[in-house]
């Protein structure tokens, strides 16, 4: 459980990111911060590890302060995942994977052991473990970036907008694979993006941010589609306009099937009550 | 030719002197040169001093600096050290700045992700910082490994033996040929010195070799580096490069 107390961050450039953040950030769960840039959700991932600092107030890990914490050890501790990867372009794939566990002193060839099987893990091919990072696709680095993350299997999982840099449909990839791993591994993960309907992928809970780091809405995503807290939610996820009303229509001549179609009368589906969506579960 | 061949072993002794004051010079200024450039780093006024300091200790004309040393460290006017020290100077005066570039070429966000993964400040520095700084510090070593072969022959003036003794002696008593050894000589000197410099690079830094389909993006090179433009002998440098520019990195 991660909890943040009465925290606030005023920059040296005197831009107040967050303001009195108050919030529980449940184990074993992924938890989503959403938000236009400048709202604040970095500012507050980043002090989870000591990234940044809060100008005030706490930021507890299973009631534990972390400004008690050692910083690096805290950092080895939790598995960070950020834009571009943020891999080592003079390592090899596999040394990428390797290096938090040899920099706890764990030695080098159990851990390239592992690393492999981080590689299996995370659906790389162990042929790419001697390959350097450019050598690889947006995609595929992405991929060695959340290896990376879990080679220590921390408990806690930080990502930065990890998919942000890579195209559309390597992104929806991606996303069906964190959502397949989570469901295998059971992280604490804080995941920050600006694209809503990624936090509506990947969410058990969603926290839509407004400017300065105060919460618009909090809750899963089924709950933030059937009621919008507000306007200004209602804007974010497209609800405003009716987009996220769908409605049940069903044709001549269609054999029966039901149409899905959106406000307009688009469509955008055919309705299959037998089968679970790749989450399974319904929220 | 004939010159060439009956003073063979004259000239492989200097060849051999000659080798070991220009190594001793290009080694201590490449080590020296690594905590000035991260001094550089640290702010604008130590940056303005290790980068303006080099340049002005460039301008220092040779002949003035070996008869100034002796006055300045322990040693007699004709000491060999005086000259191996002058060439450290001029050195570390070229490559702190090279070091300073190649260390601030590094870029931020690798070293975010650094540390947000857990190395520590010093494991960073060496781990991290350091190897990336690679091919930029190889362009610098490169420069100064050139310069340093040529000023070594002026150390002829205070008395140590080395190439730059074919061009006095072979002047003194009109032996043209000598001269043109001597010039040829010292020319495949650095053209050694620097293909030797290329290949630890590419022993050091696999990962800045251009590979595979990456080829063509990569073989741009990087072009940032100063000395790039000063140093005539290396304009045929090899792909000084740091892998693919992240361009795609802004949020």
């Amino acid at each position: 459980m991660i909890e943040f107390r009465n925290v606030s961050k005023q920059f040296d450039d005197g831009t107040m990111a967050v303001q009195d953040f108050s919030f529980v950030l449940p184990s074993h769960k992924t938890t989503v911060l959403v938000g236009s840039s400048g709202c604040g959700k970095t500012t507050l991932l980043r002090m989870i590890n000591r990234m940044v600092e809060p100008t005030s107030g706490q930021v507890l890990i299973d009631d534990e302060d972390v400004a008690t914490q050692d910083k690096v050890a805290l950092r080895r501790s939790i598995g960070y995942v950020l834009q571009a990867a943020g891999l080592l372009p003079h390592r090899k794939v596999l040394d990428n994977v390797a290096t938090v566990p040899v920099l706890k002193g764990v030695p080098k060839a159990e851990a390239r052991e592992r690393a492999l099987e981080l590689l299996d893990l995370v659906g790389l091919d162990r042929s790419l473990a001697g390959r350097y990072p450019r050598q690889l696709s947006g995609g595929q680095q992405q991929r060695v970036g959340v290896a990376r993350a879990l080679a220590s299997d921390p408990n806690i999982l930080l990502m930065d907008e990890p998919f942000g840099a890579v195209d559309p449909i390597v992104r929806a990839d991606l996303q069906v694979e964190l959502n397949r791993l989570q469901r295998e591994l059971g992280k604490t993960i804080i995941f920050v993006t600006h694209d809503i309907e990624e936090a509506f992928t990947l969410a058990d809970q969603v926290v839509i941010f407004r400017r300065g780091g105060v919460i618009a809405q909090a809750g899963t995503p089924a709950e933030i589609l059937a009621q919008p807290a507000d306007d200004f939610v209602a804007s974010f996820i497209g609800a405003d306009k009716g987009r996220r009303d769908l409605f049940l229509q069903q044709r001549e001549g269609d054999r029966g099937l039901t149409l899905v179609v959106d406000a307009d009368g688009r469509p955008v589906g055919v309705l299959e009550p037998d089968q679970d969506p790749g989450r399974g579960a319904p929220v | 030719m004939r010159w060439a061949l009956s003073n063979l072993d004259l000239i492989g002794q200097l060849t051999l002197n000659h080798v070991r004051l220009a190594v001793i010079p290009i080694i201590a200024s490449f080590v020296l040169s690594i905590p000035l450039g991260w001094l550089a780093n640290r702010n604008a006024v130590l940056r303005a001093v290790v980068i303006t300091g080099g340049s002005l200790l460039f301008t220092i004309p040779s002949l003035p600096l070996f008869v100034i040393l002796p006055l300045v460290i322990p040693t007699r006017v004709l000491d060999e050290t005086n000259l191996v020290v002058a060439l450290c100077i001029y050195g570390v005066a070229v490559m702190a700045r090279s070091a300073a570039d190649a260390l601030a070429s590094v870029e931020g966000p690798t070293l975010d992700a650094s540390t947000a993964i857990g190395f520590s400040p010093a494991a960073r520095f060496f781990r991290v910082e350091l190897p990336l700084a690679g091919p930029v510090l190889l362009a610098g070593i490169r420069v100064v490994s050139v310069s340093t072969i040529a000023l070594v022959s002026v150390g002829v003036i205070i008395g140590s033996s080395n190439l730059g003794y074919l061009f006095q002696n072979g002047k003194q008593r009109g032996i043209l040929a000598e001269v043109v050894v001597g010039i040829l000589v010292s020319l495949l000197l650095a053209l050694v010195f620097d293909l030797v410099l290329v290949g630890l690079g590419k022993l050091a830094m696999p990962w800045a070799a251009p590979t595979g389909t990456h080829r063509h993006r990569s073989a741009v090179g990087t072009g940032t580096t100063p000395v790039a433009a000063s140093g005539g002998a290396v304009a045929g440098a090899g792909p000084v490069d740091a892998g693919p520019r992240r361009g795609d990195g802004a949020r």
